[in-house]
């Protein structure tokens, strides 16, 4: 994974609550056991019209089809950001599309976690703090961009205020070092193994074969 | 100290805590389907690391699986034999066990998981599937997770979590007997909105839970990610350890006994603690429908369409963005709208209770002409014992189709969907925009609201059956 540490971006304003990830990228896009690739499918409900139809266009009225948002890599959006099922498709989608960073008051717990796997770093903000930063935004997005600071957990708004994120240090060491988890993991393999040994005498019936 | 259910499971299986707050969770079973395993697999076999301990590794071909009769690894979705082949190549290589195609123990992981006992009380289990919560319904820590942290499980046989805070929902006082843990669920999730449970584990507790059988509990689990909570567990008692016995994974001999010992202390501790409590008064739950593209779009089935009177400016233009999509005006009775498909299936609501229950109401009783009805048995077990019964006749007889078992048209995947613009009653757990075809209006519902609407050509209350015609 690579390093990640700030990012000063285009925002796009998507301020739906309950975004799903059927929605973020649909099943019937997910033509394939790989992970590259799928930031064509990003979406593909809202930003195509007649969708895999000879019609097939873009849709002109969805945010990231729009000039202005041209290249955005920030996405603000409503409560519960990445809802429902747990296909890492979904930010494997957004990371190809070019999505660096993703603000909104909460999210779904495993696309959290799928997020910070994959180098896409999900910040939680009040849900005021992203109306004010959308208002900024709209007014001129190509030039009025947001910056973010892993290190210092801190958005700065083209207003140049800073708003201060909470990040699990775990989370946050992550990408800044662009750690593997597994890797990282796998150095405890002998406290697991002795770990497990206890277990065994506490829990025999748990274990198969 | 006063331990609740949900720390007990959780300490026992705490390898490490780390510097930054997290905990190593040693993860004692894994279960994987072809949609996002095959994923896991694939990377794992492109990184050159070995799954830890293949015996704890279980597969099925659920998600992509055609639920046609005479089906083979040919499908309707596209690309999806591919994701069928690696599943079934990588599954060989690794030494895991495989519920394949044409095996009797085929079905949706969550329906396999405990009636093979491999999910058991007091153990952890994930699987790359937001659904897996279902499994806390017998008592085990379970909770859905991406292909990446699915690997780090298979490699690691750990997870790193950061503990959730704890929430505890009793549901009290008198429930209906036409009120289903469907019901039950949709109605908290309606009155707390679909993000309610953001950051929390969730205890299902109080004696109406404690009356319901071991299928209905996982059915009020299975939702719990709908209420975007971590998990939902629920104590295990008598009748999930007389569930349990004599299944194939399941502990026996002197080993289930050692079991019994330890799942007899699975409960919470008089006084311990809670972030929140929520107490549901039962008499407050009538059959429940959705009539919008969240879960959290719930009303009883004689209630109206919601007026946008809230003062949440994101949550109006949400609902209205659900009433364009569904058709629908606010003030509209929900009771009384035309369906043009029902669906009976989902890792929600398709074990062997679901299927009675809905039974009960076709026999002798004819699908709407209007309706094309669809009834998917959660697994091939599922599937036989109901043929056993006679239940895939009573199902025919009433214009059902009957399938083989599989997720099947609970979301679209490019394969089969329901038509744009169509209504579709389904006793599945996710309404959102699209899921089971682009267009298509999902009302999520109970089997036995499921049925009986399929009956009428509209959306019924169950409770006026002995009116329908």
């Amino acid at each position: 994974m690579k390093k990640f540490s700030t990012h000063l971006g285009i925002a796009a304003p998507l301020l739906k609550i309950n975004i799903d990830t059927d929605a973020i990228m649909p099943s019937r896009e997910m033509k394939s056991v790989s992970k590259v690739g799928l930031g064509k499918s990003l979406f593909a409900n809202w930003r195509f019209l007649d969708r895999g139809s000879e019609k097939e266009k873009l849709n002109p009225d969805f945010i990231l089809n729009q000039n202005e948002y041209l290249n955005a890599t920030v996405l603000l959006t409503g409560r519960n950001m990445g809802c429902g099922s747990s296909r890492e498709f979904a930010v494997w989608a957004l990371v190809d599309y070019g999505i660096r960073v993703i603000i909104a008051p909460s999210f779904g717990a495993i696309f959290f976690t799928n997020c910070i796997r994959n180098g896409l770093l999900p910040v939680v903000l009040d849900e005021k703090i992203i109306s004010t930063l959308s208002n900024q935004v709209v007014l001129n997005p190509q030039d009025n961009r947001i910056n973010i600071d892993i290190e210092g957990c801190r958005v700065t708004g083209p207003d140049g205020i800073d708003h201060l994120f909470e990040l699990q240090e775990g989370d946050q060491a992550m990408l800044l070092e662009g750690l593997d988890a597994i890797d990282v993991t796998m150095k405890l393999d002998s406290v697991i193994n002795t770990f497990k040994a206890m277990d065994l005498i506490k829990r025999p019936w748990a274990y198969l074969g | 100290m006063a331990n609740t259910l949900f720390d007990k499971v959780w300490n026992d299986h705490v390898v490490m805590e780390q510097e930054d707050g997290s905990t190593l969770v040693h993860i004692d079973r894994i279960f994987l389907h072809e949609r996002t395993g095959s994923a896991a697999l694939a990377s794992i076999e492109a990184s050159g690391r070995k799954i830890k301990t293949p015996s704890h590794v279980f597969c099925t071909m659920d998600h992509i699986v055609d639920t046609f009769p005479g089906r083979t690894d040919q499908t309707t979705m596209p690309g999806g034999s591919e994701f069928i082949k690696v599943t079934r190549d990588l599954s060989l290589k690794e030494n895991i066990t495989l519920f394949d195609l044409g095996d009797a123990r085929q079905g949706i992981s969550h329906v396999v998981s405990t009636e093979q006992g491999i999910a058991l009380p007091g153990c952890t289990m994930i699987c790359p599937d937001s659904h897996t919560c279902t499994l806390g319904g017998i008592g085990a820590l379970a909770t859905g997770v991406g292909s990446s942290e699915c690997e780090h499980a298979l490699v690691t046989e750990t997870l790193r979590f950061t503990k959730p805070k704890q929430m505890r929902v009793i549901f009290m006082g008198e429930k209906q007997p036409s009120v289903t843990a469907k019901d039950m669920i949709l109605h908290l999730i309606a009155v707390y909105s679909a993000a309610g449970g953001s950051g929390y584990a969730v205890e299902f507790a109080g004696p109406v839970v404690e009356d319901l059988e071991v299928e209905a509990r996982l059915t009020l689990c299975n939702m719990a990610v709908e209420f975007s909570a971590f998990t939902g567990i629920i104590a295990p008692d008598e009748k999930v350890f007389n569930y349990l016995k004599g299944r194939p994974y399941a502990p026996a001999g002197e080993s289930w006994a050692q079991a019994m010992e330890y799942w007899s202390t699975l409960a919470t501790d008089q006084g311990a603690h809670f972030d929140r409590e929520i107490t549901i008064d039962c008499k407050d739950i009538a059959p429940t429908v959705t009539w919008g593209t969240s879960p959290q779009h719930a009303i009883s089935i004689d209630g109206k369409v919601p007026a946008l009177s809230s003062d949440d400016a994101d949550s109006n233009h949400s609902m209205e963005q659900a009433l364009i999509y569904m058709g629908l005006e606010s003030g509209q009775m929900i009771e009384g709208l035309p369906i043009q498909a029902a669906f009976i299936g989902s890792c929600t609501n398709s074990r062997l209770s679901d299927l009675r229950v809905a039974a009960d109401i076709l026999k002798g009783r004819k699908v709407s002409t209007n309706v094309r009805a669809i009834c998917v048995p959660g697994s091939t077990q599922v599937k036989l014992a109901a043929e056993k019964e006679g239940l895939d006749r009573i199902f025919l007889d009433a214009g059902f189709e009957w399938r083989e078992s599989g997720c099947s048209m609970c979301f679209y995947a490019g394969g089969e969907g329901f038509i744009s613009g169509e209504r579709v009653i389904t006793s599945t757990n996710r309404n959102f925009e699209g899921r089971q075809g682009p267009g298509c209006r999902s009302h999520l519902a109970s089997p036995a609201t499921v049925a009986a609407s399929a009956v009428n050509g509209s959306i019924t209350d169950v409770r006026k059956l002995e009116h329908l015609t």
